[in-house]
């Protein structure tokens, strides 16, 4: 199977290329991130974040043949050759498949990604009815790939003012939750031209997460909350 | 080379789920605390649990601590130290209900209350039925608990030092810990952290087996950190196999699956655990189904092809209920085994899970080891453990699912409390010895001034084929004595180790090269540790020693890294205010 992959060492690299590399695939290599590894067996240098290898801890977001997405969870044979990967697109690189998420974990932080409840907490749990915490699915789950806010056109032109699709699900999240107490300063957190209204709802993000996950949703429905505040 | 400095009370190494419960306690009291980690918090490998949190509730059915403690201290073969599982039980609702308080979006009973449900091992009055003790987010309740975890630290302004590789302790003349060397990726510098005591949470290394649930990451770092420093490691034979592994793939499908009522079956289509464990059946203890389904492939009753797997089926439950309680399952089980899981079973074989053993510690979190030949347990000062990475040892033999994700919380919460109080008494930082960082560095430049040598991925494999090979669900004395030769062989191989990328910034392959030196740390004292009980317990199943022996093997094993040696220590069969609970046989 034919690969180009998108090379850049700072150290020694003027500007980043594209380099090839053939693989005779094994029946055990089944995802993508077990044909980059064994890639990787021949070349040591090349750059990549990995862990769980199923899709859970979102280590290695990448662009694959023009889409985001995690290697590990991408079938090998789903793939047009030559499997064009680069680095996910409007963040800073750092080495190869690399990149800086400095500010895409900012604008996570500051949606002010916990739960506000100042009350004393009772002696057990806090109740919630399952239909309450069934709000909460499509949300929680988000792993913090960075896939949606890297197909995002408002994300690449403004990372520091557009809070981006991952941070904006999450912020909901706590919206969402019956237990969160905070609903009106979260919303006051994001009532500016940039921080959420920056979103054209373009869906690339809901396409692109490898989590089934929509952020899109999540925007409209804080947005819905903002209007029905104001009447 | 005088490296870079900071300071601080306390560093933490790892942030996964015990770092994390610890940095906690710690930030939110305003100590001066770093949590370093080789990947962001939210991928450490507490993120790929499934299944529960244990803690008895008691939301379904009556439940109460001392029958956790009993099924904890049984699941551990009687292994486990019954001071440390009293206090872990004790304690279990404590910390479920405050993770809740922190925001864990536990799944929930109509009444409002935590959902919980049945789980491998865990009963109601001492083993008389299974009980619903395992507190649930769906079947991804480790993602829930780090993610909720880490927001919770985000809040208490704790401070991160993100892809950064701890390399080793530093330890003063007199043996006290007194901080860390540590090595940004980013930029490739080492750096000394000064502190007033460091805890080690770095989890398991499940990546010395060939077939593994555990991530990459997952390379025993901070056994490898302590081995070199001194330290013995406990119990280092017993590894978890986890009996439902999605066959050639090594992904984990958890117990939840069994727990909320799927079956195995083998190429008869007979539910054999009918036959080996009768009341609790496909939920008796990982070990037990692990030896009965590598028995039933075995004997040739192994579905697929080769009959080299058997089938967890559990299309009987239902749509609804695997899309509400298993939706991770299905996803996987449609990814990794091309499986529609509420139609046709899964392949499933055991695989490398978890690691009972590691540094031992008191329930407490310090460090134990004995000191000169006295046997005596002594604190080493200024050290902590947490999490997989320590043997307290509330899993003895073998681990209960649900009882490690309670270990990170209960144990994480008790070291930051700790902590606090050594800090009263310890207010002073101590002088850093002059040798601060000549090992980390000496390990650096051998791997920079390397022209040639072995190649990490073929000496990592070699390592991986020689543990599953001979430390498997089954041993032998001469299987393992034939691996402890083989695994020195590789121990040499990985000290002549030679990485063809020399760059600075953000080498992994440097980083691979280091890992691997703590691997094969962790596969010597496992290989050597097991030739030596000659017993079977727990995980250890020995063919040519069938039974448990008490009389010889009631006893904790301790391996130094110096000469690859063994002792021993008693297990602490004495709980903190309950009668204790005698050995006995166990069945299920
Ligand atoms: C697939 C799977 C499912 C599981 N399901 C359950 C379950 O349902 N219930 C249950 O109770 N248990 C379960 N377990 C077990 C449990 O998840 C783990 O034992 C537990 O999460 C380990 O947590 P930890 O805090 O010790 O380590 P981890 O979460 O593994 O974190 C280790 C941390 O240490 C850091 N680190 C390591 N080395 C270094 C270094 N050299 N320098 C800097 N940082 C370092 C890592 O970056 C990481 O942050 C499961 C395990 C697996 C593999
Ligand atoms: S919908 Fe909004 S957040 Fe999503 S990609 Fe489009 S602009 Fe970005
Ligand atoms: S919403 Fe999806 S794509 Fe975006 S960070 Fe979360 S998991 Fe990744
Ligand atoms: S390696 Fe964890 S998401 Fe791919």
């Amino acid at each position: 199977m034919k690969f180009s992959i998108y090379r850049y060492n700072p150290e020694k690299d003027n500007k980043p290329y594209m380099r090839d590399y053939e693989l005779e695939l094994l029946p055990t290599d089944r995802m993508l991130l077990d044909a980059i590894l064994r890639i990787k067996t021949m070349d040591d240098s090349l750059g990549l974040r990995k862990s769980c290898r199923e899709g859970v801890c979102g280590s290695d977001g990448m662009n694959i043949n023009g889409k985001n997405g995690l290697a590990c969870v991408t079938p090998l044979k789903d793939l047009k050759e030559p499997v064009v990967l680069r680095p996910l697109p409007g963040f800073p690189v750092i080495r190869d498949l690399i990149v800086d998420m400095g500010q895409f974990f900012k604008q996570y932080h500051s949606v002010k990604p916990y739960l506000i409840n100042d009350n004393p907490p009772p002696q057990k749990e806090r109740l919630q009815s399952p239909e309450d915490r069934e709000e909460l699915d499509g949300l929680y789950e988000c792993v913090l790939c960075g896939c949606c806010s890297a197909s995002c056109p408002s994300f690449w032109w403004n990372p520091d003012k557009f809070v981006g699709p991952a941070a904006l699900l999450q912020a909901y999240r706590f919206i969402a939750d019956t237990r969160d107490e905070a609903t009106s300063e979260r919303l006051d957190n994001l009532e500016d031209p940039y921080r959420l209204f920056r979103c054209h709802t373009i869906m690339n993000c809901a396409d692109a997460c490898p989590k089934g996950l929509n952020p899109t949703e999540a925007i409209g429905r804080i947005k819905k909350q903002m209007v029905k505040r104001m009447v | 080379m005088a490296l870079p400095r900071q300071i601080f009370d306390t560093v933490i190494v790892g942030g996964g789920g015990s770092g994390l419960r610890a940095a906690l306690q710690l930030a939110e009291a305003g100590n001066h605390v770093a949590v370093f980690s080789k990947v962001f918090p939210t991928r450490s490998h507490t993120v790929a649990a499934q299944g529960g949190i244990g803690a008895s509730l008691g939301n379904m059915q009556e439940d109460h601590w001392l029958w956790h403690m009993y099924d904890t201290i049984k699941g551990s073969d009687y292994l486990g130290d019954q001071d440390a599982i009293e206090f872990m039980c004790r304690k279990a609702a404590e910390v479920v209900y405050e993770l809740e308080h922190f925001g864990m979006p536990f799944d929930r009973n109509p009444d409002g209350t935590i959902y919980q449900r049945p789980f491998g091992g865990h009963s109601q009055n001492f083993g008389q039925r299974p009980v619903q003790r395992a507190c649930a987010a769906a079947d991804r309740t480790g993602h829930a608990m780090l993610h909720t975890l880490y927001q919770r630290n985000v809040r208490a302004h704790c401070q991160f030092f993100v892809e950064w590789m701890v390399l080793d302790l530093i330890r003063d003349y007199e043996g006290v810990v007194v901080g860390i060397v540590a090595l940004e990726m980013e930029t490739g510098q080492p750096m000394i952290f000064q502190a007033k005591s460091t805890i080690l949470a770095t989890g398991g290394a499940g990546r010395i087996y060939q077939s593994s649930t555990n991530a990459f990451i997952n390379t025993g770092d901070g056994l490898g950190i302590a081995a070199r420093a001194g330290i013995p490691l406990e119990d280092m034979e017993f590894w978890q196999f986890h009996p439902t592994g999605v066959a050639g793939a090594g992904v984990l499908i958890t117990e939840a699956v069994r727990g909320e009522g799927g079956i195995l079956l083998n190429s008869k289509g007979e539910r054999f655990m009918e036959r080996y464990a009768p009341t609790m059946k496909d939920l008796a203890s990982r070990d037990v189904v692990s030896r009965a389904m590598d028995k039933e492939i075995k004997e040739g009753r192994g579905a697929g092809p080769e009959k080299d797997y058997v089938l967890l089926k559990l299309d009987h439950l239902g749509t609804e209920v695997i899309n509400k309680r298993l939706p991770g399952i299905l996803e996987i089980a449609l990814k990794f085994a091309n499986v529609d899981p509420t139609r046709d079973p899964i392949p499933v074989v055991p695989t490398c899970h978890y690691q009972m053993g590691g540094i031992p510690t008191n329930y407490y979190g310090q460090v134990v080891a004995p000191r000169g030949s006295s046997g005596s347990n002594e604190v080493v000062p200024g050290l902590y453990a947490i999490g997989e990475c320590a043997c307290v040892s509330v899993h003895g033999a073998n681990r209960l699912g649900t009882n490690s994700l309670l270990d990170l919380l209960v144990f994480g919460k008790s070291a930051g409390d700790h902590v606090r109080e050594w800090l009263k008494g310890n207010p002073q930082h101590r002088d850093l010895p002059q040798d601060a960082a000549d090992r980390s560095l000496e390990r650096l430049a051998r791997l920079d001034n390397a022209e040639s040598g072995e190649n990490i991925s073929e000496v990592a494999a070699a390592m991986r084929r020689t543990v599953q090979h001979h430390a498997g669900v089954f041993r032998t004395g001469k299987l393992l004595a034939e691996g402890v030769t083989k695994i020195q062989q590789v121990a040499e191989r990985a000290r002549n180790t030679a990485i063809k990328d020399k760059s600075r910034v953000f080498n992994t392959a440097r980083i691979e090269a280091l890992e691997l030196e703590n691997l094969v740390i962790v596969a010597e004292a496992t290989l050597v540790a097991a030739e030596a009980r000659t017993e079977s317990r727990g995980a250890q199943a020995r063919e040519d020693f069938k039974d448990r022996d008490d009389k010889n093997w009631l006893k904790h094993s301790l391996w130094y890294l110096e000469g690859s040696r063994l002792d021993y220590k008693p297990v602490n069969l004495q709980p903190l205010t309950v009668e204790s609970f005698e050995p006995k046989v166990r069945v299920y």
